[in-house]
């Protein structure tokens, strides 16, 4: 039977407090790790748990952090991605808002892990709530000494800072997320230098999202073996899905690693809405290649989705019935990233502009022959050419619905109007 | 506590200056509803930091407003979760109700309506931004109350408050 632990506290009354978190046994992962283990024998544990970032990419957590320089002449910094700009996905806003303490103890642990004295926790600017919730957490933390100088009586000190976002979803990116946290228009990067040798401020930093912190104390106080022991040996622990879109019971699940997407939509989140089948599902935010209805015995894991051409992503999953035009989806998702690009690369901003144009067209029933070889191209000379995954995400969502649904596209574009309307 | 203060306040959290001018630009926009020219200046000033790199931000970034904008600014959300419940046709209940197009404000000044990506609250789609709070599940009813509500809360606002929502020379 598997036992949520991400969400323990999200639907308990004053799940948000202190004295809540304290009494399902809060905080002492941190107290242990400072009494019992050195900082690297924590990036080891982490290492063995096999945690892969829940951000998007996957890449393992605990390796990131080993690729922090053990001497530096800079202070180190931790960063929190809690920016969670992708399309369908609200899982950090949850923890954030119902359960603060768990990231901010994930912090706490982390920062030993790495050597750093300073957090900064990049919150999106729409999360109003969440930003209340957290300052809140903070300062009842500060106050108790688990944030601050001599943390539990140890030599250990550590400052959590809120960086408050402006609203664009570029800041997902890791090193355009250090930008902005320098004051800077958010563009990327080019790596490298990886973050975790130059990062915030030229120093070594790393960047870790919200639910990938905070697996951190479950780790600490269960142990690598439970975590191994959830989903897949290559993909292990407990995972948040988020579900929206047309479905019975849209909401954040916890389940294993791995679950069967057809389980996650049908058995967890009710299914289709009355009278109405499932016709595709996008399983990890509008980046993520949607997968048609007869996909839907895939994996939820890093690894399952790569091998049939799609993503985990942020796990956003998105559920599109039988009542919607896929052309107008495809649109709307291009349309996203097209406002979205931050500009600095031409095939990403020129181009997203230039699929727009044409999608829209073939959407009012204006489509013209070989528009879709145009996409099609569009779609080559965006994907892998851009700095950030920002124009390979827009590229790999319109390919993907040009492959399972191109009927939709010929039609729109044969009979001069939306079948839809 | 003055903006200046608040400013550098905010500004003590960060080794650098420049690191500032966003939390600055929120607290000025806060004070100010919108962020004209001379407020980016002044920002500039109490970091003394390049004012154009206060300017390159408040540009950049969807949740500065450089034209003001009304007492309620409404942002819906037609991202795609929230399109596949609606958005759309909510869309074009709020034009009609507020007899304003997207992207306009009513000619009281007291609402201007949005249409934004995501406000990553799928779960509850379609949703929509009024000032700090998000409001859920929205269908035309819930649409129509809350503008009833939004209205009640501008009658019983002070002068001060409408008169902040209106640009200066108008």
């Amino acid at each position: 039977m598997f036992e949520p632990v991400l969400l323990r506290n999200v639907d308990v009354p004053d799940g948000h407090l202190l004295s809540t978190y304290e009494a399902g046994g809060g905080y002492k992962a941190l107290a242990k790790v400072l009494r019992e283990h050195t900082p690297d024998e924590v990036v080891e544990l982490v290492k063995q748990s096999n945690l892969r970032g829940r951000g998007g990419a996957g890449f393992p957590t605990g390796m990131k952090w080993g690729f922090v320089p053990k001497r530096a002449d800079k202070p180190k910094y931790l960063c929190c991605n809690a920016d969670e700009g992708e399309p369908g996905t609200f899982k950090d806003r949850i923890i954030m808002e119902r359960d603060p303490h768990q990231l901010i103890e994930g912090l706490a642990v982390s920062a030993y892990a790495i050597g750093a004295e300073t957090a900064y926790v990049y919150v999106r600017g729409e999360y109003v709530a969440a930003i209340r919730r957290l300052e809140q957490a903070i300062a009842e933390a500060h106050e108790k000494g688990y944030l601050g100088e001599n943390i539990l009586g140890s030599d250990f000190k550590f400052a959590v800072h809120i960086h408050c976002g402006a609203g664009a979803y570029i800041c997902g990116e890791e090193t355009a997320m250090l930008e902005s946290l320098e004051g800077k228009r958010a563009q990327p990067r080019l790596k490298p230098p990886f973050p975790a040798v130059a990062g915030l401020y030229a120093s070594p930093t790393v960047i870790n999202n919200v639910e990938t912190l905070a697996c951190v104390p479950h780790i600490v106080m269960r142990g690598a073996h439970w975590f191994r022991a959830i989903g897949p040996d290559k993909s292990p622990g407990p995972k948040l899905y988020c579900i929206s879109g047309q479905v019975r019971k849209p909401g954040l699940y916890e389940l294993p690693m791995g679950i069967p997407l057809r389980e996650l939509v049908e058995n967890h989140a009710g299914g289709p809405l009355p009278g109405r089948r499932i016709k595709a599902v996008i399983p990890g935010g509008v980046s993520a290649p949607l997968i048609p209805e007869s996909g839907l015995e895939v994996g939820m894991d890093f690894d399952s989705l790569a091998a049939v051409g799609s993503m985990l992503g942020s796990a956003g999953v998105i559920v599109i019935d039988d009542s919607t035009c896929m052309v107008k989806v495809a649109t709307r998702i291009v349309e996203f990233f097209h406002h979205e690009s931050c500009g600095k690369c031409t095939p990403c901003r020129e181009g997203l502009n230039w699929a727009v144009k044409v999608l829209r067209r073939i959407e009012a029933g204006e489509g013209a022959p070989g528009d879709l070889e145009q996409l099609e191209r569009l779609c080559k000379g965006i994907f892998g050419n851009t700095f950030c995954a920002l124009g390979d995400g827009a590229a790999m969502g319109l390919r993907a619905a040009l492959e399972h649904f191109r009927y939709e596209f010929v039609a729109h574009i044969e009979e001069r109007r939306c079948p839809f309307h | 506590m003055s903006m200046r203060e608040k400013i550098k306040q905010a500004a003590a959290r960060y080794p650098d200056q420049r690191s500032a001018i966003m939390p600055a630009l929120l607290i000025a926009q806060k004070e100010h509803g919108h962020l004209p020219g001379p407020v980016l200046e002044e920002v500039a000033d109490i970091l003394g930091v390049e004012r154009i790199w206060v300017y390159e931000l408040a540009t950049f970034y969807t949740l500065f407003h450089t034209e003001p904008v009304g007492m309620f600014h409404l942002q819906l959300c037609d991202n795609v979760s929230c399109m596949l419940c609606g958005s759309e046709a909510l869309l074009k209940h709020l034009e009609t109700a507020l007899g304003i197009n997207k992207g306009e404000t009513t000619p009281d000044r007291l609402f201007t309506l949005s249409t934004v990506e995501c406000l990553g609250a799928c779960e509850m789609a379609p949703v929509m931004q009024v000032g700090d709070d998000y409001h859920g599940n929205l269908d035309n009813g819930r649409i129509d109350a809350l503008l009833a509500a939004l209205r009640r809360e501008a009658g019983q606002a002070t002068g001060a408050d409408l008169a902040a929502a209106v640009p200066p020379g108008e």
